[in-house]
């Protein structure tokens, strides 16, 4: 079942095609009607060669960008990050803390972009919010009882009001991965649906947790159910399982987003989350967007990068093109 | 193609190569004149004149052959097996130290994309010497009887495709068993082979075990056809394969060949796509398409063939085509003008022919020989761009219903190097890869290569293999 | 001694699982070592050469894709059935080459032993000459042996019945099939070896014997675009090279006659299995 691919793929994405709430979008309504119809038609996606995608992303990996690209990677990756603290010690005075270097990251250059948002546990929204007010940094909250998601259905439900209630303007939840594994598609694509509606104004990102999902042919599938059931971006990983984001998975749920528009005219955006330390991974996967799916993914709107360490090798390298000499860690924030 | 994200420049330095303006033959373990008419070897990226290059007469070539004959009957034959591994060791590593080295002469020679001669070319010239250098002291674990014997001198003729690797998969095996050697590198691209000729002496080769003569063609048939050699090997067209053949016949020379190609790329509705039209790309587009293993006839089921050839055009739209010595250049430049002009006049009777030609927007650079990647649907077999090797950038696409259909259509040409098979289903994969008449099959992947597969032929794609215990057997005479 | 009248045999080819004439319905006189009359054999032609080549390209596909141990059984059964037919062979070997009659015996059960012998191989070849590599990559790798395809055999002059035999059933046990052409001045063996794999599991086409001159008959085999490879066993000095050079038009595989006819008698190895045997090596990645 390879329709899914479309010549156009790449062009514009066209105005949403929503079915009714809890319906997937057309062409697609009908495949959440039995969980027999739902795992055909999962099941019937491309498979993903794991060898293959590790070869793409491998040669794509050696991209050597330099100079002015390098800049603009840097910048751009900035301005894509989720500035995360996940902690059971997080408190109100950290969450400021991290706000204050969401909002400049680089103390000595005014002209450092804002990260596109600072991610932390739905009790600190709040704390995050005032902090953040009047910036347009986003304030992303984990719910759904992350990272593990093995809580009730109505506990998590609350977890994601809770959340919204104290300010978030996004939700990071985590898909039941048990009843993934045990094939209970629809299970785990309703409460997608759930959690969506309790989110209300509040974007959902989907955390696949592909590290606890395995395959690549998993990853793929669990990208086009978080898509259907209205995820408004998928995301790699919680950061507490490794592997966490990997390049083949990215690329993987570049093309599913990629295809995903090309079906039903909704781009959905893209988060690889845990792992990525270096200035080095987050080009690299900027590359991924650029030569997978092309420049509509290339902004904070559509791609962030979850991570708490990367920022300060972004900055440090950025220091080191606008000065030309190297920089050292005294001369970025510690978190 | 401008884009929110430009690769800015990301050039190779030249500097790391010491080109002199003029380079002799190696013979005997010295650089020396030739006595035919120099000839001169362009960088195909700029038509910028790189150096200037003997050219091995007769008298030349014979001087090769008995300073590699004097070689094998003094130094080379009689030294202890190990020593001769461990001077194959010495060779791999020396390419491995000077292998940056190794890839900007490449590419600057060639035009393939430093990104691949970095990458592939260099790397597995190197592992081909070290996989070799191991079987020097055990080749009577060869499966040729317990005491195979070397056949004495080889002539080698290697192409322009793959310059040192071609090299390399002609001299680690004939010294390895104990084989000394006169090799003839391709007109277009003797540089790197005259480097190496510097890394036998820099790993203090004996003299005559390794000579490199330079020249065309008359070069070429003065090494294959001097008497005192007691092997020929040629990789090249299969045209030239075919000539080599009658030279050699009723002599007692013995003949390896690996020549032209036209490889099918089978594509099932089954297949994993995105890595399929990777592999697609790969088996076409690798080295601008000048690979006699080539995927250059894509056979894809009917049922998919909008969707895979879109996002083929998809995929071939993000390809960079430029400079080779960006490290972020995918397509290279064609090798020569003459190559060039066989490959305008293949895709024109495609166009003739009925077929549609498409090819990517964007420009080419101005100088230099150039082609785009260039994809030809609508293709029947009887097309001559289905049947005849265009060793370019140049897909054609086939379409088939069944599996016994694809293997028809796969197997119906005079050759039989290469062939791939992309489908999730095992047994499938199985059955289709006992059914094609080719020497390698790649299932679900596409030019790969490594020292211990062997590599050749079926049909008129050549015989004897490159490669593995089953290689060795090129250059041994065995009771077994 | 009988006084009855013997019914005598017409020798003819065997192609396709067939006795044919010739179509060109020539034949030629076959003597014995001394001169005397022995038979009238089928005199083959180009025309049939070129028929021998469809079937034997027609009986490829199965037997090529037969398993080893089927094939090792077929082998097997001609040996089986030739010992019965022992001493017919040994009597043709006698008057052929001039031997004696134990001497012809020797010969005969040295040529059912080497059916025997290359019936063990089918089932060995993937084993000794099939390897699997262990390529640097995530990539699982294996090479194997297949048959060429189509190989024509002109068969050793001299040596009628046990150099047939060594030189053909090699093509057969590694799967390919053939077009052969017999001793000249000795073909009677060829002849009663037809009827053998006749009434055996040889499926028809698979074994074409052509009685007749290698010299006429191999330049059209040696040139023809669906004939794989060529063993040139029978033939020496000018016509080998000729035929060589011929074979090169279609790039085939050639095993070369040694100077002079060998003696059939030694452990011959795989020389005669490696020639007519293609390497496939087979790549395929391994992820989850």
């Amino acid at each position: 079942m390879t329709y899914v691919l479309d010549p156009d793929a790449l062009a514009g994405g066209e105005a949403p095609v929503g079915g009714p709430a809890g319906t997937p979008p057309d062409p697609f309504a009908d495949v959440t009607r039995s969980d027999a119809a739902f795992r055909a038609f999962l099941h019937g996606l491309p498979g993903v060669d794991a060898v293959g995608a590790q070869q793409r992303t491998a040669v794509l990996g050696t991209r050597s960008i330099k100079t002015t690209a390098k800049a603009w990677a840097i910048d751009t990756a900035i301005s894509m990050v989720d500035l995360t603290t996940l902690e059971g010690s997080d408190t109100p005075g950290k969450v400021r803390s991290l706000a204050a270097k969401a909002r400049r990251p680089d103390p000595e250059d005014p002209a450092c972009p804002a990260v596109a948002a600072v991610c932390v546990y739905g009790d600190l929204a709040g704390v995050a919010k005032e902090a953040l007010a009047g910036t347009g940094i986003k304030v992303a909250a984990v719910a759904t009882a992350f990272p593990s998601g093995r809580a009730s259905r109505a506990v998590k439900l609350a977890d994601v009001r809770d959340a919204v209630a104290n300010g978030a303007d996004e939700i990071d939840m985590v898909i039941d991965r048990g009843a993934f594994l045990a094939g209970r598609y629809l299970d785990v694509y309703e409460e997608i649906v759930a959690v969506k509606e309790a989110c209300g104004p509040a974007h959902l990102k989907v955390i696949l947790e592909t590290g606890e999902l395995v395959t690549l042919d998993n990853a793929r599938r669990a990208s086009w159910l978080a898509m259907l059931a209205g995820g408004d971006f998928i995301k790699t990983s919680t950061g507490k399982i490794s592997p966490a984001a990997t390049l083949p998975v990215c690329l993987v749920m570049l093309e599913a987003v990629r295809d995903f528009r090309a079906a039903t005219g909704r781009q959905v955006g893209v988060k690889p989350a845990g792992g990525i330390k270096t200035t080095k991974d987050a080009v690299k996967h900027l590359v991924l967007i650029n030569e997978t799916v092309g420049e509509d993914w290339l902004s904070p709107d559509w791609f962030r990068l979850g991570a708490s360490s990367l920022l300060n090798d972004l900055l440090l390298q950025r220091q080191k093109l606008r000065t030309g000499h190297y920089s050292g860690p005294d001369h970025v924030s510690v978190d | 193609m401008t884009s929110l994200f430009e690769y800015a420049p990301a050039l190779e330095s030249r500097s790391i190569v010491d080109l002199r303006p003029s380079y002799g033959l190696f013979v005997d373990g010295e650089f020396t004149e030739g006595t035919g008419t120099p000839f001169t070897t362009l960088n195909p990226a700029t038509e910028e004149v790189l150096s200037e290059v003997a050219t091995a007469s007769d008298a030349d070539v014979d001087r090769a052959v008995r300073a590699a004959r004097r070689a094998f009957v003094k130094t080379w034959g009689p030294m202890r097996p190990a020593d001769r591994g461990k001077y194959l060791f010495r060779i791999a590593r020396l390419l491995q130290e000077r292998a940056r080295e190794f890839a900007v002469l490449e590419t600057l020679d060639n035009g393939k994309p430093i990104r691949e001669s970095r990458d592939v070319d260099v790397p597995l010239a190197a592992a081909h010497f070290f996989y070799h250098a191991g079987w020097a002291d055990k080749l009577e674990h060869a499966g040729l009887g317990p005491a195979p014997r070397p056949l004495g001198v080889a002539g080698q003729v290697i192409p322009w495709n793959f310059p040192l690797m071609m090299l390399a998969w002609k001299i680690a095996p004939a010294l390895a068993t104990g084989n000394t050697v006169v090799l003839k590198p391709a007109e277009t691209t003797p540089l790197t082979a005259l480097l190496f000729a510097e890394v036998c002496q820099q790993a203090d080769l004996p003299p005559g075990v390794v000579n490199i003569v330079t020249g065309a063609g008359e070069t070429g048939r003065a090494v294959i056809s001097h008497p005192d050699v007691d092997k020929v090997a040629f990789t090249g067209s299969t045209e030239v394969g075919r000539s080599i053949a009658r030279t050699v016949a009723g002599t007692h020379k013995r003949l390896t060949l690996e020549l032209g190609g036209k490889a099918a790329n089978i594509v099932f509705d089954d297949a994993p796509v995105d890595q399929a039209v990777e592999g697609i790309v790969r088996g076409i587009f690798f080295n601008q398409g000048h690979v006699c293993c080539a995927g250059s006839r894509l056979l894809v089921q009917e049922s998919v063939h909008d969707e895979v050839v879109a996002a083929l055009q998809r995929r071939i739209g993000t390809l960079r085509v430029g400079d080779p010595l960006d490290k972020n250049t995918d397509l290279g430049a064609i090798n020569s003008a003459e190559q060039l002009a066989r490959i305008r006049e293949l895709t024109a009777f495609g166009e003739t022919e009925g077929a549609t030609c498409w090819q990517p927007e964007g420009d080419l650079p101005a100088r230099g020989y150039w082609f785009k990647p260039t994809v030809f649907t609508g293709v029947s077999s009887a097309h001559r761009i289905a049947r005849d090797e265009v060793f370019g950038p140049v897909l054609s696409v086939l379409t088939f219903r069944t599996p016994d259909e694809a293997v028809a259509k796969a197997n119906n040409s005079t050759y039989g190097l290469s062939a791939g098979v992309w489908s999730e289903k095992g047994s499938r994969i199985l059955s289709i890869t006992s059914k094609l008449r080719a020497g390698v099959v790649w299932a679900n992947t596409f030019n790969e290569f490594d020292p211990t597969s062997p590599f050749g032929g079926y049909k008129q794609s050549g015989y004897g293999r490159e490669g593995g215990r089953q290689g060795l057997a090129a250059y041994l005479r065995g009771d077994a | 001694m009988s006084d009855r009248l013997t019914v005598r045999k017409t020798y003819k080819l065997y192609v396709n699982g067939a006795f044919p004439r010739s179509e060109s319905g020539r034949t030629y006189e076959v003597t014995d070592a001394r001169g005397h009359f022995l038979a009238n054999a089928a005199w083959a032609s180009r025309k049939d050469a070129r028929d021998a080549v469809v079937a034997a390209r027609g009986a490829f596909a199965k037997w090529s894709a037969a398993t080893a141990y089927n094939r090792g059984q077929v082998l097997y059964r001609v040996a089986e059935v030739m010992e019965g037919r022992a001493a017919q062979f040994a009597e043709e070997v006698a008057a052929g080459e001039g031997l004696s009659s134990s001497k012809a015996r020797a010969e005969v059960d040295a040529a059912i032993d080497r059916w025997v012998w290359y019936a063990g191989w089918t089932d060995k070849l993937a084993a000794v000459l099939g390897s699997t590599n262990p390529v640097a990559g995530p990539y699982f790798g294996f090479s194997m042996p297949e048959p060429t395809g189509v190989v024509a055999v002109l068969a050793p002059q001299r040596s009628s019945l046990l150099g047939l035999v060594s030189v053909l059933a090699p093509v057969l046990a590694g799967g390919n099939t053939a077009v052969v052409v017999s001793s000249k001045g000795r073909p009677l063996p060829a002849i009663t070896l037809g009827e053998v794999l006749a009434t055996s599991d040889v499926p028809g086409g698979v074994v074409n014997l052509l009685t007749g001159d290698a010299a006429e008959i191999g330049p059209w085999l040696a040139e023809h675009a669906d004939v794989d490879a060529v063993d040139l066993a029978g033939t020496a000095g000018p016509l080998a090279m000729e035929l060589e050079r011929s074979a090169a038009g279609t790039v085939k595989r050639v095993l070369r006659a040694p100077a002079e006819e060998p003696d059939w008698s030694g452990d011959p190895g795989l020389s005669r299995l490696r020639p007519f045997l293609e390497t496939k090596s087979v790549w395929h990645p391994i992820g989850l």
